[in-house]
């Protein structure tokens, strides 16, 4: 690991201003629990970090006016403990609370997750399939402009998430069929259903999470695990690696996708 | 009896320490004037060193050397033994080449160290490395077997043609072949046993200091035998007399063989500080350890077995290639021949048997014993193929094995493959852990399971392994280099307090808390007035060290013989004191009593009067009470027992759940139940982690795909259901004590257990094989194959 300083600012504005100021890659951290095992590894170099862990309300969890609105620096761990968010998206909920382990639970942030985009997490499928807003220092950002691919973002280099906005859904449920080491989604399927429509999200399947719109057609007819068609991702464009090849992914999202309807509630 | 004797569930002395994080391991210890050593490590599986550039990282800040191959053979230094040499069929010895410290001219797998760093601090040593330049000359790689058995593929070694260090058999195989000809049956198997990594969960480090003004080298080292470390340092790798060496293996977090084997870094630790004059340490940190620590495991085999009309076992016939890795480490030839091979009898009668193995060199890391050491292998081997012989003859798994095991009347058996059995019976391991498992009502649980759209399977692995390693003599016949005896001194202190030096060594296993009890038994002193000494060649008289579940059956029987020792003495003090001749002086309960009177002193009585000799019978009995013993085993012991294991598949996923797990072991004689069923839990967790969760992968360009734990699927406490742990003990007949070993039986008795009750669950659907680890993408293609699927 090399060295770098580390700024701990108490203000949104003082942050802002550290990341102007920054020399060379200055980084955010929230929990630390994928950008600290990269630097270990000297993957990641930064010459500077800042934590956002200090500046008051940045974790704050509200349910109010249809939407649930998590901070950015709330743990997954609160996120999972939240009466909030258990009362009005339980599978949110339900999703935090199998992230990873305790210890990564209770450092993790959502902000520092959907920020990062690693195509396995977990919080970019409920994100997508519950149409979330990404809030920032400066502007909000439809999730549906938010994923841009492996590891990036709509996210300027020194924008700040702040807070991440759900609408409440009629229901949703997820599955996800864990990586038997990492605990990483080898394929997670996030399924909603709300006045819009369905919304069906895909993660750790592909590159970058995406919708499984043959199974949301489907779904919208008929709001059933039985109702949802097997088939209908294509392994080409899937990853494939030692826990999972691309065939046997795509054959997860259709189970996945089945089990994510069971569940929702 | 004693509250703290032979036979009770003391809670462990230890644990205090450990549990409160008071634990001394060598990490922890920091010499004055301590630096610190950082491995470059080669990134590639085969390549030819071109250039080493070190001036860049020479002049980085705190660096005091950048140390190469080069240097290591400019100074002398020998290189890496193996301990064992094995013969070939022909007679002639193994291929044995050069292992250096440091790598010269070329590297031979990823991780093989090229460069060591050492500066004044951990991170200007990393900083240095970082600015080492090695200039490669990649080349081709073979890492799997068959492959490196194949014509043409790459070649690891000059001196292997064909990559073959050795061509081995064991048994007799015309009368095999006649066996084979007057079968009714013969059922055969094509298998791989899958590599693993060890982890421990501390990772090997080394501290070496040279006192130049006493000429002296120490080593704090990650070891499981510090005396055997010393031994191969002094006579192989530095080639200093014993004396002027002192290897101290102080707390070990955990080795499960790993940490038997002397490794290049110990050699180089204590080189370095001779050359700049400090303490030299050096620490692994987990991805330096999947690369540089010994694996297990990794055979392919083919095996046969023929059957009468009856099913009654004829002959056996196995062909195994065993990857041993790049280089030789220590006790890597003997795995797969004596310590598999010969175990392919099983605890069946099978009159001719005829086992061949070849040991192949690959461009991978070393592989070595890991907790079981071959015997998982034979076992796994052996238990797959009778399951298979009962399911394709239509019979019972059950059956066909009490059909063929060796009756109690039978022992001592002679096996076709060189083990004499001196006990054991097995039937009644059987019925207990079938009981265990509630196998008669197997049907409603398959029924119950399918209503939840799940498979259930049962299987049952009947096992036996041959440990308390081992008798010298066999040992030394069979290529060893080493005897395999062990060591103990008895000190008797005035007051009557007792401190135990044993060549044995605890890193888990509980020494500390079975030999103090064992000491308890026998003097009648209490476990708090026992200490337990190990692990510094410098305070032990000698000792090879803890493993192949030695430690009770061969180390506390050296431990029986210096207390035999110190009562014998004891009875002669007690003769003077009492007036008594010393032929009526019985022993018991901690009392010196003239027999069939009241007239007795208590231990501690003699204790003091050993040490203050005022009426004491000087003209014939030494002053003092400490006594030294080697014990040399006569035979190895044999533990056996039955593994029975159900499994829940998905058949949607694959992912298969073990929900039961019920187990009955002979281990022998039993110091303490609760220690004994936490190594049968640690084995059973390492063996179910080996059958469906662990595989230490590599590419075919040797590249190691799992070599961190976000790929390396370690088992957690959420993949095991509670463990049903159960004993059946015959005595071993040939040592004091009767103790048979019990530190590898879950290793080595569960693996086909799992995989046996994987294919039973499988088996409505037309699957008949799967390979280790049986993950879910392997499981549900094993299902889309065998339902004509595309997978």
């Amino acid at each position: 690991m090399n060295p770098f300083t580390f700024h701990r600012p108490t203000t949104l504005a003082d942050a802002i201003n550290q990341m102007k100021g920054g020399n060379g890659e200055v980084k955010l951290l929230g929990g630390g629990q994928s950008l600290l095992p990269v630097m270990k590894l000297d993957l990641a170099m930064p010459s500077a970090l800042i934590s956002l862990s200090g500046i008051p309300g940045l974790d704050e969890i509200r349910a109010e006016g249809g939407r649930v609105t998590i901070g950015g620096c709330a743990t997954h761990a609160a996120v999972a403990a939240s009466s909030a968010v258990r009362g009005a998206i339980p599978a949110l909920a339900q999703l935090a609370g199998a992230i990873g382990d305790t210890q990564v639970r209770n450092r993790g942030t959502i902000g520092g997750s959907l920020a990062h985009a690693d195509p396995s997490a977990d919080y970019p499928a409920a994100a997508l399939a519950l149409g979330a807003t990404i809030v920032t220092d400066r502007r909000r950002i439809a999730i549906d402009d938010y994923f841009t691919g492996l590891f990036s973002t709509a996210l300027e280099a020194d924008e700040i998430l702040t807070a991440v906005e759900f609408p409440i859904p009629d229901r949703a449920g997820y599955a996800k069929f864990a990586h038997r080491a990492s605990k990483y989604a080898v394929v997670g399927v996030f399924v909603a259903k709300s006045a819009g429509g369905v919304r069906v999200a895909v993660t750790g399947a592909g590159p970058v999470v995406f919708r499984a719109t043959a199974i949301e057609e489907a779904l919208a007819a008929n709001f059933s695990a039985d109702a949802v068609p097997a088939g209908t991702v294509a392994s080409d464009d899937l990853q494939s690696d030692t826990e999972a090849s691309a065939e046997y992914r795509a054959h997860l999202v259709t189970v996945m996708a089945r089990r994510a309807v069971q569940a929702a509630t | 009896m004693s509250s703290h004797g032979m036979g009770v569930a003391v809670a462990r002395k230890e644990d205090r320490r450990f549990l409160t994080g008071k634990g001394r391991y060598t990490d922890d210890i920091v010499l004055p004037g301590q630096t610190y050593a950082v491995f470059v490590r080669s990134p590639y599986a085969h390549a030819r060193l071109r250039a080493i550039d070190t001036t860049a990282a020479a002049a980085s800040p705190g660096v005091l050397a950048v140390l190469t191959g080069k240097d290591v053979a400019d100074d002398g230094l020998g290189g890496i033994p193996t301990g064992w040499q094995i013969h070939n069929k022909d007679g002639s010895p193994m291929a044995e080449p050069p292992h250096p410290a440091l790598a010269q001219g070329k590297v031979r797998h990823v991780g093989d160290p090229v460069v060591m760093v050492v500066a004044d601090s951990k991170v200007h040593a990393r900083e240095a490395a970082a600015l080492v330049e090695i200039d490669y000359e990649p080349l081709p790689a073979v890492a799997h077997l068959p492959v490196a058995a194949a014509p043409g593929a790459p070649q690891v070694w000059d001196e292997a043609p064909g990559n073959v260090c050795f061509d081995w058999h064991v048994g007799d195989k015309a009368a095999t072949d006649a066996a084979f000809a007057q079968a009714a049956r013969v059922v055969s198997i094509d298998l791989a046993n899958n590599r693993i990594a060890p982890n421990a969960i501390e990772p090997r480090a080394a501290n070496g200091h040279f006192d130049a003004t006493g000429d002296q080298f120490t080593l704090y080292t990650t070891s499981q035998n510090p005396h055997l470390t010393r031994l191969l340092l002094g006579a192989f790798s530095l080639k200093v007399p014993e004396h002027r060496l002192r290897v101290v293996a102080p707390d070990v977090g955990g080795g499960f063989g790993s940490k038997i084997f002397h490794y290049a870094e110990e050699l180089l630790v204590l080189w370095a500080s001779r050359r700049v004059g400090h303490p030299v340490k050096w620490t692994s940190d987990r991805s330096e350890a999947f690369l540089s620590d010994a694996h297990g495991r990794d055979h392919v085999s083919h095996a046969e077995l023929a059957l009468d009309a009856e099913d009654k076992f004829l002959a056996l016939r196995v062909n195994t290639l065993a990857n041993l890795g790049a280089y030789l480490s220590t006790f890597a030839p003997a795995v797969p021949t004596y310590l598999h091979a010969i175990l392919l009898s099983g605890p069946y009668v099978i009159p001719a048997i005829y086992v061949e193995v070849k040991g192949m060199f690959t461009h991978t890391v070393a592989v070595d014993a890991v907790r079981g050491a071959g015997r998982p292998e034979a076992t796994y081997l052996l238990e797959r193929l009778v399951d298979k012989a009962a399911r394709e003859g239509g019979t019972d798994p059950i059956g066909i094995r009490r059909k063929n095991f060796i009756q109690p009347h039978q022992f001592p058996y002679q096996t076709p493959v060189a083990l004499c059995y001196d006990t054991g019976d097995y039937e009644p391991t059987l019925d207990m852990a079938l009981a265990a498992i509630d196998y008669p009502n197997l049907a409603a649980r398959k029924a119950e399971a399918k209503s939840r759209g799940k498979l259930r399977g049962f299987g049952i692995s009947t096992y036996i392994e041959a440990c308390g390693i081992a008798p010298s003599a066999v040992v030394g016949s069979l290529g060893a280099r080493a005897g395999l005896y062990e060591a103990a001194t008895v000190r008797v202190h005035p007051t009557g307090s007792v401190t135990v030096f044993t060549g044995t060594h605890s890193h888990g296993q509980g020494h500390e808390t079975t030999f103090a009890q064992l000491i308890n038994d026998r003097l009648g002193v209490a476990i708090d007035n026992v200490d337990i000494v190990h692990g510094d060649t410098d305070r032990i008289p000698f000792g090879m060290g803890t493993y192949g579940s030695r430690s009770a059956a061969v180390g506390g029987s050296a431990i029986v013989k210096a207390l035999d020792k110190i009562i014998d003495k004891g009875k002669k003090i007690a003769a003077h004191l009492l007036e008594a001749d010393v032929s009526d002086i019985e022993f018991s309960d901690g009392k010196f009593r003239v027999v069939g009177t009241d007239r007795e002193k208590g231990f501690g009585d003699i204790a003091f009067a050993a040490y203050v000799p005022h009426n004491y019978p000087i003209e014939t009995v030494e002053p003092g009470l400490e006594e030294g013993a080697f014990y040399d085993p006569k035979n190895f012991t044999f533990p056996a027992g039955t593994h029975c294991v159900e499994v829940e598949i998905d058949p949607e996923t694959g992912v298969v759940q073990v929900v039961d797990v019920a187990i009955a072991d002979d281990v022998g004689v039993i110091i303490n139940p609760m220690i004994v069923d936490g190594q049968a839990h640690g084995g059973l967790a390492q063996g179910i982690g080996q059958a469906l969760l662990e595989e230490c992968l590599y590419d075919e360009n040797g590249q190691l795909l799992a070599g961190n734990y976000m790929n390396y699927c370690m088992p957690r406490a959420e993949d095991f259901p509670r463990f049903k742990v159960g004993n059946h003990v015959t005595a071993c007949t040939h040592n004091p004590l009767g103790i048979k070993g019990v530190g590898e039986v879950g290793a080595i008795g569960v693996p086909p257990a799992v995989i046996n009750a994987v294919l039973d669950a499988l088996a409505p659907l037309g699957v008949t094989h799967i390979d280790m680890p049986a993950t879910p993408e392997k499981v549900w293609r094993a299902i889309q194959a065998a339902q004509g699927g595309a997978a």
